[in-house]
């Protein structure tokens, strides 16, 4: 009873350590990245235009709701790192020269601020720097608008702005991948030929301002000198990805400690209510000695309040403890430069009702039961458990069944409750540990899709901006390259009444070969000139379907608004992906035969000489090779939010082996009576152990085809948690993660019962002849 | 009755059982409870005996390790020529499953088998059973035997009990207080089918009661005090069971 109550506590202790650790971690990080945009004055609205004159900020500022603006210039880089053979792209960025900015300020990290008089000063990126063991004082050559210069780091930094930066064109996230160049307001100016003019204005609104209106009133300010959309911070890259990791987070710290905490109170019920009704004859003797239903109530409630409360208390303990470090742990990857550590006071609160709730509820249940009995009654021991109407029960199986084997399936029967229970129980460890296979099969699953299916070239090389189509011919005369396809990417909102998203479309080919859109079973889906394919995952944000029309607004050239109806949806997992056939792109934009990129598939024994040829290309913006993009991902749901599943699958197996294990036990301890008057008999150990055994084994094979078809349910809500916008996470169901879902689960059943059955060996025959317990 | 003296002059291929020193010792040190301290006695075979003595005397350890439940600390103990207290466990769980039936007080039936199927389940591993239906008609239940143990009466459970120990024809049949949860009737009724089985089929009947007015049935009956046997005396007068009253 002891070790008993020392498991149960633990089981609850490991319930609330989750739930305290992944609330905890959660609001920490949701906390620190509010902190963090606060400390350092990150825009709610970015406001991108071609070239605005200064006064317009006047005009900006004076909108109604509008708190603080700031003009800045940026513009295209291309970074020449010494032992790289393809340049790398950067994004240079403007500070005021002669004081801090207003908004979207940066933490510095190493080195001094700019000094505005020398013009070839910047400031680098602190994890890029990082990733080429770049430092102050270091040159680095850029090209910026067509002109190569030298420039001299003085310093590092990281903004709120950039936590996750990828380049165009590119899905994830790579810190070595992408740069960004801060550098003084005048010299970037005159770069850009932006003197007394921005490019960019950063806004931010007051607490109850209308984000609709105010960003209505920027477009309209801006609308003459270029503007290309203004859009607000939950639009904006870095903070989209971050917001959804955190959700993923959140999903899982809503969804898995509960059932955790279910378990413990399932077995923290049934052990108390077989104390309890173990100490039926005591409580009926203190009834005759005069003490209240209150009083005997209390007696026993204390004993189950003292697990709940220590599991609770130490599962808070440990939960403040391990959330601490996990969320250490993930600054790293959300690269926060401090953590605000906030604890969810709604999970302790959470955490000792549920224990205690569940805990007293066994109790109460089964004490409400004694109680009523007149204590003479009480006194006596329970008359032997009534199988009179059980046993007629399967007569029929009686012709096949030896009497031990009789006795296993009575009871069963018998304690149809129980029995529904504990098959229950161990279906939900199969269950859980379907849907964590599962899982992890669909992250391979969308690495595989998504790499090996959609994405059949080598590299991805961009353009600075669209570019005649005869670059392609160039680009396949290189000596190596064995096949290219054509690619027009256009900024634009896609928008369906109220859900709109800020992204890009792909102008593919009519018939692409190396980058496609697929269908379920992998088949190219061929474009259409007078429509539009969306990937799943962007047709779900937009919450539109095949047929139905879609409004794009187009942010380049001459920004047209287009109305095109969706002919498909894709079977896309990363990204939010949306396709135009390329031909029919470019006459809507009337830019006809335009490329802003091309898909290669190359030879890749000569992908050296390639390179260098694509590096001497002036057109050439940027060259993304697949293996890099692949490796990126694998490594980005390894270690982000997808890395819980690793968390989830060493829970998905304690609580299988916790479940079978207590069922186990919890037979044992009911039938060790039974037991040992079956050894008194002349049964052997193992003759007596299959009465026990034999029940475990049944137990478990109802259990996997339950297990199995809930766990098909449980997949597809944990997929979804798991999914983000930069990636979907697919419930791939294959004959083996069942198969390994029930090996599992079998092992925790053949592990228990070898346990159980090292109780059995040791069992004391003598235990029948005495009273009853 | 009359005290006996010669206890080795019996021989000693009719012996059921023989200790010798036999001692068992429960946990160590000061809190070490000396419940056997060397018992010598001899059984013999096809005999009743009754074993009396106060609570705590250590009547049931004797029966436990005699009837292979239990280890000795010390001495040994022989079931006819084999040495009991030198078996490990499979030994002894062969020994009990050919040789021994025991009765307890609390009956012990498996609550989800019938009567009969309480009785099947020994004969299903004894070696040459009785018909089920023969045990049970030799403690007199013949109607109820499709019932569950829970529509039975004590002492019909008491008989199933009984029957389910005679039913694989054991070489000794040990009883610890078979009657001590029945009302005298149904108490004499279950002595009755002790008595009867060990006339049938010779079997050694040891009997530990504290209704002392049991002895009457006894061949012999051994007085137990403070874990030894005090007195051994013969019974002249056996009683019948309908004799008997308590
Ligand atoms: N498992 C045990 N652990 C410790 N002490 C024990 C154990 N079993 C019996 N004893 C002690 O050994 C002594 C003899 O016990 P035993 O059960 O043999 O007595 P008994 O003569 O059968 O008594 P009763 O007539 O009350 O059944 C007692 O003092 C008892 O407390
Ligand atoms: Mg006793």
């Amino acid at each position: 009873m002891k070790g008993q109550a020392v498991a149960i506590g633990l089981v609850i202790a490991v319930g609330v350590l989750l739930l305290v650790m992944m609330t905890g971690l959660v609001n920490s990080l949701d906390e620190t990245r509010r902190a963090y945009y606060e400390r350092y004055r990150l825009a709610d609205i970015f406001a991108p235009v071609k070239r605005a004159p200064d006064h317009l900020l006047e005009d900006i500022a004076r909108v109604p709701g509008v708190s603080g603006i700031e003009g800045r210039v940026t513009g295209a880089a291309l970074i020449d790192i010494p032992g790289q053979n393809l340049p790398l792209q950067a994004k240079a960025i403007s500070l005021p020269d002669f004081h801090k900015s207003r908004l979207n300020d940066i933490l510095f990290t190493k080195g001094r601020r700019l000094n505005a008089d020398h013009a070839n000063e910047i400031l680098l990126l602190n994890s890029f720097a990082s990733a080429h063991g770049l430092q102050p004082g270091d040159r680095l050559s850029a090209t910026i608008n067509g002109i190569r210069r030298d420039f001299r780091i003085v310093g590092l930094a990281q903004s709120p702005e950039f936590l996750y930066t990828t380049a165009p064109g590119e899905l994830i996230s790579e810190d070595g991948r992408f740069a960004v160049i801060w550098m003084s307001q005048s010299a970037l100016a005159a770069v850009y030929d932006m003197d007394g003019a921005f490019n960019e204005a950063l806004i931010s609104i007051g607490r109850n301002a209308n984000m609709a209106e105010i960003l209505d009133a920027v477009d309209r300010i801006l609308g003459p000198s270029g503007g290309l959309g203004s859009y607000s911070l939950d639009n904006q890259t870095s903070n989209r990805f971050i917001v959804d990791e955190i959700d993923g987070l959140r999903a899982t710290s809503i969804g898995v400690p509960p059932i955790f905490l279910g378990v413990a109170a399932f077995l923290l019920y049934i052990v108390v209510s077989r104390m309890v009704q173990a100490d039926r004859e005591q409580i009926g003797l203190i009834k005759a000695f005069g003490y209240s239903n209150t009083e005997i109530s209390a007696h026993y409630l204390k004993f189950v309040l003292i697990i709940a409360i220590a599991g609770a208390t130490v599962g808070c303990l440990f939960g403040i403890g391990a959330g601490r470090t996990l969320a250490v742990y993930y600054l790293d990857f959300f690269k926060f430069p401090f953590l605000i550590f906030r604890l969810d006071p709604g999970s302790f609160v959470i955490s000792f009702a549920v224990s205690v709730l569940s805990a007293s509820a066994g109790g109460i249940l089964v004490l409400k039961g004694i109680l009523e009995l007149t204590p003479a009654t009480a006194m006596r021991p329970p008359a032997p458990a009534d199988y009179s109407r059980t046993g007629r029960f399967a007569v029929a199986l009686n012709m096949f069944l030896d009497q031990l084997s009789r006795m296993v399936v009575r009871r069963m029967f018998y304690q149809s409750g129980r029995t529904a229970g504990a098959v229950l129980g161990i279906a939900g460890g199969m269950a859980l540990s379907v849907s964590i296979i599962t899982i992890m099969s669909g992250f391979d699953r969308t690495i595989e899709l998504s790499f090996s299916v959609v994405d059949r070239s080598d590299l991805l090389v961009s353009f600075f901006e669209a570019v005649s189509d005869k670059t392609i011919f160039e680009l396949q005369s290189i000596d190596g390259v064995i096949h290219v396809e054509p690619v027009r990417f256009v900024p634009a909102v896609l928008k369906n009444g109220v859900n709109t998203y800020r992204g890009a479309i792909n102008g593919l080919i009519e018939k692409p070969v190396l980058n496609r859109p697929v269908d379920g079973s992998g088949k190219t889906i061929t474009l259409n000139p007078h429509g539009i394919i969306l990937g799943s995952s962007l047709a779900g944000i937009l919450d539109i379907k095949s047929g139905e029309l879609l409004e794009v607004e187009v942010l380049e050239g001459r920004r047209p608004t287009l109305l095109v109806p969706v002919v498909a949806v894709a079977d896309t997992l990363i990204g939010s992906l949306a396709f135009m056939e390329i031909d029919a792109l470019n006459r809507a934009l009337k830019e006809p035969n335009r490329v802003s990129g091309a898909y290669m598939r190359i030879d890749l024994n000569k992908s050296d000489s390639i390179y260098e040829e694509l590096k001497n290309m002036p057109t050439v913006a940027g060259v993304n090779l697949k293996s890099n993009a692949r490796s990126a991902l694998q490594k980005q749901m390894d270690t982000g939010a997808g890395a819980v599943r690793y968390i989830m699958a060493i829970i998905a197996a304690i609580i299988t082996f916790g479940i079978v294990y207590n069922s186990a036990r919890i037979a044992y301890a009911e039938r060790s009576r039974d037991l040992a008057s079956l050894r008194v008999l002349g049964f052997t150990r193992n003759e007596a152990a299959f009465v026990l055994l034999g029940e475990l084994g049944i137990l478990t094979i109802l259990a996997l085809p339950i297990g199995a078809i809930l766990g098909y349910y449980l997949s597809f809500g944990i997929s979804s948690g798991f999914s983000t916008d930069l990636y979907q996470i697919p419930a791939v169901f294959t004959p083996e993660s069942y198969g390994a879902a029930a090996v599992a689960v079998i092992a925790a059943s053949v592990v228990s019962g070898w346990l159980v059955k090292r109780d059995i060996n040791r069992l004391d025959p003598v235990l029948a002849l005495k009273t009853r317990e | 009755m009359q005290e006996e003296f010669e206890i080795n002059s019996m021989e000693n291929e009719n012996l059921a059982f023989k200790t010798v020193g036999l001692t068992k010792v429960y946990g160590e040190g000061v809190a070490a409870v000396h419940a056997l301290r060397g018992v010598d006695l001899e059984i013999k075979s096809g005999e009743i005996v009754v074993l009396l003595g106060p609570s705590g005397s250590g009547k049931s350890t004797l029966l436990n390790i005699i009837g292979g439940l239990d280890q000795a600390t010390d001495g040994v103990a022989y079931f006819q020529n084999q040495e009991l207290t030198k078996m490990g466990d499979s030994q002894l769980t062969r020994y009990r499953r050919d040789h021994v039936g025991f009765v307890f007080q609390f009956y012990n039936l498996m609550p989800s088998l019938t009567a009969f199927e309480n009785v099947e389940l020994v004969t299903e591993i004894a070696r040459k059973p009785m018909q089920p239906d023969d045990a049970l008609a030799l403690v007199g239940l013949h109607e109820r035997i499709h019932h569950f143990p829970a529509q039975l009466s004590g002492g019909e459970q008491q008989r199933v009990a009984i029957a389910r120990a005679i039913a694989k024809q054991p070489t000794v049949l040990f009883c610890d207080e078979p009657t001590g949860a029945l009302d005298s009737a149904t108490g004499r009724s279950v002595l009755k089918v002790l008595k009867d089985v060990n006339e049938r089929l010779q079997t050694t009947v040891l009997i530990v009661t504290h209704a002392a007015a049991t002895a009457g049935l006894a061949d012999r009956v051994i007085h137990f005090a403070d874990g030894n046997v005090r007195k051994v005396l013969v019974n002249d007068h056996k009683m019948d069971p309908e004799e008997i009253t308590w």
